[in-house]
């Protein structure tokens, strides 16, 4: 069996999976049940001077039939006096000494990180996690992704936390931002340990259509709140990309950020991540997700022949490159398969209006055809289709040939006049645009009328 | 002992012929709605003889927009629930539904559109109206689903409009020859009683129309007559014995139960003749009112049989037996019926043909004959002109509902020959419209 176990940043943890410091690291009794059902490590609900939380403090965002694939909330740090909570750890750690346990913090003053250092190593805390990323309700007091967002300031608080600290420090960076290796780089000269991403994004998850207000809703009224779930995965992964891929930074990186399954643990992992950690999915499913994240993590390696984490730490990263990079020659068309199509022609439409009018319908079936000439390799088709493996992409150019944006500069071969010979799409066929019209009529009439208009075209 | 015990209470009732199609809650119609592809140019459209929009409608309830949905279907069916639920959905939308190319189950449409109309007809909610006047006055004979979508779009037009209905309720077989586990009474009345209140024409019931000073009346009155009587009783069979009591026509044996429900009474052994689909309701009810042996006896093969299969699997889940390759000779019985005398049945080359010396007797204590409706044609002929084909069905315009008397006009089991209630509901549109041409000339 692979080892799943990690040293992060001289943290020690059984295995990556640490709950975030959240909801559901809000207390010793949360944190253990969540050890007992086997996560390796939890970052605390962040400590500090507690705070007076609203009520009604979540808002999510469903499709369709699916719940909270976004989630956000405008609850602030650990509302519990800071003594409870240290004597819980305190607790959790005498339990369990090979877990990690990682105390999230955010203060104001030095004196005050100086403080609630030594009190959170003394109660036997692995490491220590700088909270810069809060974005609603800490920031406006000036902590939080206010400090998050100024890499100055940042770094000197950094630097305070440095001079005091024995154990790892990680720097959790907030992604609202516009450069993250910004604050990361800044965290990297004042000498943390690791840091880590995303935390949420600041987000209006959406609106009441009766109430006129925001969710979630506070007496008739709302604020912006953090956004995270299954939806800021991508942001995440792209951040996560380029913190790793920094020439400079160089850190350990815990991965965060929509994080709900083995396969978005391994994604983070692929990116860069070193470990990784999970709130809302715990928060919508309960702890017993670990389950299946561990035993699809151990299968994934077993396949790969991975034996430990750190064999495929940041293996994708080679293959992310600036878009300038990437093979213009490389051709790819779609390819229906009749024997899976089942005739529900999204492709058709999904072609006809948002892409290139490359898949016509066919008289006697109701599967499409591709129009090779018209096809650019979009790969809107494919993820539209509703079957699996139904419609394909495949290789059309023989694979002989690279050439990239940044070759053809360099050859001076690229359009550089608003009507040049050289246009990507300068022969691509586009229908005349008056044959639009009446296309989709018959659609806004009802019952026999549609389909008597159709039987007239 | 018998799949189902007799019902004696209404409760026990509704219990033996629990609905096949409940109505979904909204976290149900959330699900189902959120599985819909919606399919350029659908096929499930194309399926449903009304047309409704149905990616339409469904992606209006899944984003919470039941009244649109409402209308959405109304705007193509004025029997949109009813249709929902009575609706041999599996070879008409659902049985069109891509999903079943791919083995996943077809989305319930017939249950999401009784969810979204349902909705409007508890609410009472204002979505039609009549137009503005326009001086013409229709009469509509027979307040069946042909006849009141006739109605309801003759008054969108601006004519006044009267139905005259031999029963006295609405909605015709809707209620007196549906399965009452398809829909139930209060359901397809509060549906008439919605589209009433809605467009506002006016029904006379228990007013027949039998003879021809009737028709001279309604012709001085009326500047066009819409023709929704549908077709008539059981036919008989000519059987010897079949004027036993306790041989019933299938037609009257449902249009009773409907109202009478428990009331009515089967006999603990049953035979139903005839292989279509008012059999196997027949054969199914007979089984539901606890009768312990149900035969349905059909004089070809199983596979030839006119039902549905899902239909056949409906009555055969209930205990039903098939009898097939037989033809009744004989309704046995002194005073009530005793059995019948089968003689048993070959086909060679199409043909039906009697195995001499195979006959024998099903004993039973009823018999229900699912033979066939007679057409109303004692009826038809009074009216000048009007011609019929070759099997009695009232002759008319595909495109316009209009028949060889051009004032009068047609749709529904009485052109047909006896169809589903979508198709009369969606042909009586396409016959209002003819008249509306007409009378606009």
């Amino acid at each position: 069996m692979p080892d799943l176990s990690i040293n992060f940043a001289g943290i020690k943890s059984p295995n990556p999976f640490w709950l975030a410091s959240a909801p559901p690291t809000n207390s010793g009794y949360q944190v253990m049940k969540a050890f007992d059902a086997g996560w390796g490590g939890a970052v605390w609900k962040t400590l500090g001077v507690p705070v007076v939380n609203v009520s009604s403090r979540y808002g999510g965002v469903n499709y369709r039939d699916k719940r909270l694939i976004g989630f956000n909330n405008i609850e602030l740090i650990s509302d519990r006096p800071l003594a409870d909570n240290l004597r819980e750890i305190y607790e959790v750690k005498k339990r369990f000494p090979a877990h990690a346990v990682i105390a999230s913090l955010m203060v104001g003053s030095r004196q005050e990180w100086h403080e609630i250092i030594r009190a959170a190593e003394d109660a036997g805390a692995d490491g220590l996690e700088l909270n810069f990323g809060c974005p609603h309700g800490m920031c406006e007091r000036g902590m939080g992704s206010a400090v998050g967002q100024e890499p100055k300031v940042l770094q000197t608080i950094v630097e305070w936390v440095m001079e005091v600290a024995t154990t790892p420090v990680i720097v959790k960076l907030t992604p609202n931002i516009t450069d993250i290796t910004e604050p990361a780089m800044a965290a990297r000269r004042a000498g943390a340990n690791a840091i880590s991403l995303i935390n949420t994004i600041q987000s209006i998850v959406g609106v009441d259509l009766d109430q006129y207000s925001p969710y979630p809703i506070v007496d008739g009224q709302g604020t912006n709140g953090g956004y995270c779930g299954p939806a800021v995965k991508p942001i995440a992964l792209n951040m996560l990309k380029n913190c790793a891929q920094h020439p400079h930074i160089k850190l350990p990186i815990s991965g965060i950020g929509g994080i709900e399954n083995w396969r978005d643990a391994v994604e983070h992992i692929l990116l860069g991540a070193s470990s990784v950690q999970v709130c809302t999915a715990a928060m919508h499913f309960g702890f017993g997700i670990i389950r299946e994240m561990v035993s699809g993590l151990e299968q994934y390696m077993v396949e790969k022949g991975f034996n430990r984490i750190d064999d495929f730490v940041g293996k994708a990263l080679p293959n992310v490159k600036p878009w300038n990079e990437l093979n213009l020659k490389y051709q790819v068309k779609a390819s229906i398969n009749p024997d899976k199509c089942i005739g529900c022609q999204l492709c058709y439409t999904a072609c006809e209006d948002g892409a290139h009018q490359a898949i016509r319908l066919q008289a006697g079936t109701r599967t499409p055809a591709i129009i090779e000439e018209n096809c650019v390799g979009c790969n809107l088709c494919s993820l539209v289709c509703p079957v699996d493996e139904c419609i394909t992409m495949l290789r059309t150019d023989e694979g002989t040939q690279h050439l990239t944006w940044n070759e053809r500069t360099a050859a001076h071969n690229i359009p550089t006049e608003f009507n040049d010979e050289r246009a990507g799409g300068r022969h691509h066929w586009v229908p005349e645009p008056l044959a639009a019209l009446g296309k989709e009529r018959h659609k806004t009439l009802p019952g026999k009328a549609r389909a008597l208009a159709v039987s007239k075209q | 002992m018998a799949e189902y015990s007799t019902p004696t209470t209404e409760q026990e009732f509704a219990e033996n012929f629990a609905q096949l199609k409940p109505l979904m809650s909204r976290n149900e119609a959330l699900y189902e709605s959120s599985r819909c592809l919606f399919c350029f140019d659908a096929p499930c459209i194309t399926a449903c003889p009304s047309g409704i929009d149905i990616p339409q409608f469904i992606r209006q309830i899944n984003t919470g927009n039941d009244t649109g949905a409402a209308r959405t279907i109304y705007e193509a069916n004025y029997f949109g629930n009813a249709c929902g639920k009575v609706c041999p959905t599996e070879v008409l939308c659902e049985g069109a539904c891509v999903y079943n190319l791919q083995e996943v189950k077809p989305i319930e449409i017939g249950r999401l559109q009784s969810y979204a109309t349902t909705k409007v007809i508890a609410a009472n909610k204002k979505l039609f109206g009549p137009g503005p006047p326009n001086g013409g006055r229709v009469a509509v004979i027979g307040a069946g689903p042909a006849g009141i979508s006739c109605a309801c779009e003759l008054r969108s037009l601006g004519y006044e409009v009267t139905i005259f209905e031999a029963k006295s309720q609405p909605s015709g077989l809707t209620v007196y020859g549906v399965a009452p586990y398809k829909i139930t009474n209060e359901e397809a009345l509060a549906e008439m009683a919605y589209l009433q209140g809605q467009f506002g024409y006016e029904v006379k019931y228990n007013s027949p129309i039998t003879s021809l000073p009737e028709i001279n009346e309604l012709e001085a009155q009326y500047d066009a007559i819409f023709l929704g009587i549908g077709l008539g009783k059981t036919s008989g069979l000519g059987l010897p014995g079949e004027n036993l009591p306790n041989c019933v026509g299938a037609v009257e044996f449902i249009a009773e139960l409907r109202e009478v429900h428990q009331a009515i009474a089967v006999g603990p052994r049953v035979v139903v003749l005839g292989g279509g689909n008012t059999a196997m309701d027949a054969a199914s009810e007979a089984a539901r009112l606890g009768a312990e042996v149900v035969t349905l006896a059909y004089r070809r093969s199983k596979d030839e049989m006119g039902a549905y299969a899902f239909e056949y699997d409906l009555a055969k889940g209930v205990g039903v037996k098939g009898l097939f390759n037989v033809a009744p000779v004989e309704v046995v019985g002194v005073e009530v019926v005793e059995g019948v005398r089968f003689v048993r049945t070959a086909t060679v080359n199409g043909q039906v043909s009697e195995v001499p010396g195979s006959e024998f007797i099903v004993p039973c204590d009823m018999v229900i004959k699912a033979t066939g409706q007679a057409k109303q044609l004692d009826f038809l002929r009074l009216i000048p002109g009007l011609e019929m084909d070759g099997r009695g069905r009232i002759v008319a315009n595909a495109h316009s509902g209009q028949t060889t008397n051009p004032r009068y006009f047609t749709s529904g089991d009485a052109r047909n020959g006896g169809a589903e209630v979508v198709n009369a509901a969606a042909e009586a549109k396409v016959a209002a419209r003819g008249i509306h041409a007409f009378l606009s000339k």
